[in-house]
């Protein structure tokens, strides 16, 4: 037991210490390795815990594709140029108090929330995909995500096609002056426009490209 | 102290919240740290799904985990699509440098 709370205490503030350098470090290549750090914390408390399914997940992809993500186009948009100062628009930094009150706020409400959940203890009675002990958590995730939840997962596959061609079409461009192959013109290529027999009389030669 | 329980994890992923929130409200470098704040909250949500379906030994909250996996992986290609555009036609995506639509 003792062991379980040292190794949770320090993934957790390993975490919260990342999840704050995402938002406090003025080099945003700096905040995207924090966020890579703070995955694979919570993922270490997610196998911790005997989610291990979950965990892997996250960090394939998390690390391995939303991250990686995020460092292309921060080196394609090459904000490192455009590094500024920590709170630096003196006009803007009125919603600095206000935005600290909220989130605060927030904070404290789902405190209260997880502190008053304490004693109601008959919330443990609804159970009805109950864990299967015998089997792996893999095993016991994939027999219920395949049949139980089988329209929801095939929805998410919608969505992620969506997003796929979202992206492909936001990002999408015709830039001129670039050769492109076109198949339509290939295969409807006829050979009278390609070829053209000459009669060459001798010593006069043919004048190609008139 | 020792003894980690339900509230542990919960806890954590309140402050992993507020944290994003606050990333959120406070961001005055650019829009991608504001796509990673939105992460983070993504994150905290899915901590409390996990350690409620851990200590219910109920299933369906890593399944619904699962899910928010992929609406927030699709949710980043959009959001870093629709930053590249926007990089693109303006040169700039500091936040304050953003007032197209003057909000």
């Amino acid at each position: 037991m003792i062991a379980h709370a040292i190794f949770f205490y320090t993934f957790s503030i390993i975490a919260v210490v990342s999840a704050i350098m995402v938002t406090a470090s003025k080099n945003t290549v700096h905040s995207v390795f924090f966020l890579i750090l703070d995955f694979i914390s919570i993922s270490c408390l997610f196998i911790m815990i005997g989610a291990e399914f979950l965990g892997m997940i996250m960090l394939i992809v998390y690390v391995g594709a939303v991250a990686v993500l995020f460092l292309f186009v921060v080196m394609m948009l090459n904000v490192a140029q455009q590094k500024n100062q920590w709170f630096a628009g003196q006009a803007t930094s009125k919603h600095i108090p206000v935005g600290l009150i909220i989130s605060t706020l927030i904070f404290f409400e789902i405190i209260i929330v997880i502190g008053g959940w304490k004693y109601k203890p008959e919330i443990f009675d609804l159970n009805n995909s109950l864990a299967n002990t015998s089997v792996s958590n893999t095993h016991s995730l994939g027999q219920i995500l395949y049949t139980d939840y089988i329209h929801v997962f095939q929805i998410s596959g919608m969505i992620l096609l969506v997003a796929m061609i979202g992206a492909i079409v936001l990002t999408f461009r015709q830039r001129s002056g670039v050769k492109r192959q076109s198949y339509i013109k290939q295969i409807s290529r006829e050979r009278a426009e390609g070829v053209e027999v000459l009669e060459v009389q001798s010593n006069k030669g043919v004048k190609i490209d008139d | 102290m020792t003894e980690i329980g339900l509230g542990h994890y919960l806890t954590l992923g309140a402050v992993i919240f507020s944290i994003g929130v606050i990333g959120i409200f406070l961001n005055r470098k650019n829009i991608i740290v504001i796509l990673m704040s939105i992460e983070l909250i993504l994150l905290a949500v899915n901590i409390n799904l996990v350690a409620f379906s851990i200590y219910l030994g109920d299933l369906a909250g890593q399944v619904f985990t699962l899910f928010i996996l992929t609406v927030a992986a699709a949710e980043a290609a959009i959001g870093l699509a629709i930053i590249v555009v926007y990089f693109r036609n303006s040169g700039t995506i500091r936040v304050e440098e953003i007032d197209k639509l003057k909000g």
